[in-house]
């Protein structure tokens, strides 16, 4: 937790630079010495105060107790990584290739990175596909969007 | 009188009645699953409420939730893993009943004080929330404005371990409410010249991102291997439960008023009132020793709290639109969607909705009985169904249903980021609950502050002048110093 601090303090730091050098342009409500800049400002101070205090914290001795480190677990980043690049392909693809093309891909991918057998994703991808487009375009009228299978639409 | 024949009429519909019944299953279904929270059970409902009326919508997501902190329990004893995070606290002990054969009485006690704590929590909720509505009623931005901030001293203090990552967990929040037009200058904040950033970050996405998304993400990340507790079937659940409430009842009355005091205040829920319940009843037990070797009191006081929480956090919710808890957070979101706008007002000009709530409430209570323990004697099937398969699927849920709320995929992009946020803020030791406490309470924070300001024209002694908003300035103020005079007299020693 120690390096972590370290890091995230450093990044809260620069984050809150920044909001305090945005935050100047902002103007004041009429009649009044403060304005829309005030509570960015607040923010902005704040986040500074806690990034230098995690940084220091985390350079002073005895700071932490030994047991703060995390017990070993099995992790695997991947996964996660393939998840949000699934969303990710959608963000971008779906409008172009349509919501029927991309969400059975995006979810076989998912599927595979969480170690799913090849029968089962494929079938729970398609399965799952048409139950949304069921559920949500058909009886809450979501427009989703149909790509090159529009001429079926 | 007339509001509550009305309100009566409301609930007791075909099509409200069948809409708790599922959200209910649903409930049970989510709660069971270990990695499923009840508030993630809320933020993927909310999609599918958002196209109901309003009570219909209310009743699903208190029916639901009120499902899941119970069924939590179930994994709790039979895996060793809680459901959601509010059965955390007594987990080892449930499964370690389970181990020495007592799985029974481990579920029943879960189930049963679940519903008379839960009860209890309706009914603090239905008298007191109307009484402090009448108060509300007088309140002036002054009160509004030392509420907002007593709120987040409480999420930041009482709620977290370490108050620094309080404060940086509370100032994104903000920092996250502050982006668009919304402010009192009317001027373009954070928005990039972006035409969708201009209306501010939409909630909903942004709650489905925190609080489902992560929990997808961290599924996937971190490996465990559950171990069932036991494989035979279960005998009578409710056998033993009356010698119980004989037994222990300072522990279940304890337990449920803990819980509603616990859920009332902002920023802390279902899961804090728990730990403390569990803590408290070890603490006064008359043996103490029994605690952590399969012994059912902790269970009962914790049980009783946990449900109890549901209700406490909804009175702060609805009197003055300042969540109890994350899954509150959520339901004003609804709330706001629907019209149905919390407040004192709410109180006066829409009674009937109110009391529907509660009924509503009372109703998922009693349900709780027969449904869960058709739930227990399901579980094991329940459980058997791999995460791995579940997981996607809500994914994909989450990503439609985040683009549902505007039909815009500006919403899919923040449920991503606000995901990944949740995702390292967990990881990081940053509570989550501060941050959505900011970002629902930013905007009413900076316009009560604003209308004050004028009001007082310059002199900030005019913030304390008013009776109940000086007392609550102070109250406010002594939260922050009581920490604060702690460490510098332990400082000198």
């Amino acid at each position: 937790m120690r390096r972590v601090d370290r890091w995230v303090g450093c990044g809260l730091t620069a984050l809150a630079l920044a909001v305090l050098w945005s935050a100047r342009g902002f103007p004041d409500v009429p009649g009044q010495k403060l304005g829309a800049a005030f509570l960015p400002m607040i923010v902005g101070a704040g986040l500074l105060l806690c990034g230098v205090a995690l940084v220091a914290r985390s350079l002073r001795r005895g700071a932490y107790a030994e047991a703060d480190t995390a017990p070993e677990v099995e992790e695997h980043f991947g996964s996660a990584v393939v998840i949000v690049g699934a969303v990710l392909a959608y963000l971008f693809l779906s409008e172009r290739i349509g919501f029927l093309l991309i969400a059975p891909l995006c979810l076989v991918a998912v599927f595979l990175a969480l170690r799913v057998r090849w029968r089962t994703a494929v079938l729970s991808a398609i399965g799952g596909t048409l139950v949304v487009h069921l559920a949500f375009y058909k009886l809450l009228r979501v427009p989703l969007p149909w790509g090159p299978l529009t001429p079926f639409y | 009188m007339d509001a509550i024949i009305t309100a009566f009429g409301l609930v007791f519909q075909p099509y409200v009645l069948l809409v708790i019944l599922l959200s209910a299953a649903y409930g049970l279904f989510v709660g069971a699953i270990p990695g499923l929270t009840a508030t993630m059970a809320t933020a993927l409902l909310v999609p599918v409420t958002f196209f109901m009326p309003p009570v219909p919508a209310v009743a699903a997501i208190v029916t639901a939730t009120a499902m899941a902190i119970f069924s939590g329990d179930i994994p709790a004893a039979l895996l060793r893993m809680p459901g959601t995070p509010a059965s955390a606290a007594y987990a080892d002990e449930a499964y370690k009943m389970t181990r020495k054969g007592q799985a029974e009485t481990a579920l029943g006690a879960g189930l049963v004080f679940s519903v008379l704590g839960g009860i209890f929590g309706v009914l603090v909720l239905s008298l007191a929330a109307p009484a402090l509505a009448e108060v509300a009623l007088n309140f002036s931005s002054f009160e509004y404005f030392w509420l907002v901030m007593l709120g987040f001293s409480c999420a930041i203090f009482i709620a977290g371990r370490d108050p620094v990552k309080g404060i940086v967990s509370l100032l994104i929040g903000l920092l996250i409410a502050v982006v668009g037009l919304e402010n009192p200058a009317g001027t373009p904040r954070y928005t990039f010249g972006n035409a969708e950033m201009m209306g501010g970050i939409p909630l909903i996405p942004l709650m489905i991102g925190m609080f489902a998304v992560s929990e997808i993400l961290r599924y996937a990340a971190v490996v465990a291997k559950p171990v069932m507790a036991t494989e035979r079937p279960f005998g009578n659940v409710f056998a033993g439960m009356w010698t119980l409430i004989k037994k222990y009842p300072l522990q279940l009355l304890r337990g449920s008023a803990l819980g509603t005091a616990v859920g009332a205040l902002p920023g802390a829920g279902a899961d804090i009132a728990a730990w403390m319940a569990y803590a408290t009843s070890k603490r006064f037990s008359k043996e103490p020793q029994k605690f952590g070797t399969g012994h059912v009191e902790g269970i009962v006081e914790a049980g009783a709290a946990n449900n109890s929480a549901l209700g406490g956090a909804w009175i702060p919710a609805l009197v003055f639109g300042i969540p109890g808890d994350s899954i509150t957070a959520i339901a004003i979101g609804v709330l706001y969607l629907k019209g149905m706008n919390p407040g004192p007002t709410l109180f006066v000009h829409n009674p009937q909705n109110i009391y529907a709530v509660f009924i509503v409430f009372m109703l998922a209570q009693l349900l709780m009985l027969p449904l869960g323990w058709m739930a227990i004697k399901a579980a094991k099937r329940i459980l058997h169904i791999p995460a791995s398969v579940l997981m996607p699927l809500i994914l994909l849920f989450c990503v439609v249903g985040s683009f549902a709320i505007n039909n815009s995929l500006f919403g899919v992009g923040v449920m991503l980021i606000a995901g990944i946020l949740g995702f390292c803020m967990e990881r990081w030791g940053f509570p989550v609950a501060p941050t959505i406490l900011g970002v629902v309470l930013g905007t009413m924070l900076e316009e009560h502050f604003f209308s004050s300001l004028i009001k007082a024209d310059g002199n900030f002694l005019v913030f304390f002048e008013r009776p109940i908003a000086g007392t609550l300035g102070v109250l406010c103020l002594a939260v922050w110093l009581w920490p604060l005079a702690r460490m510098l007299r332990r400082r000198p020693a």
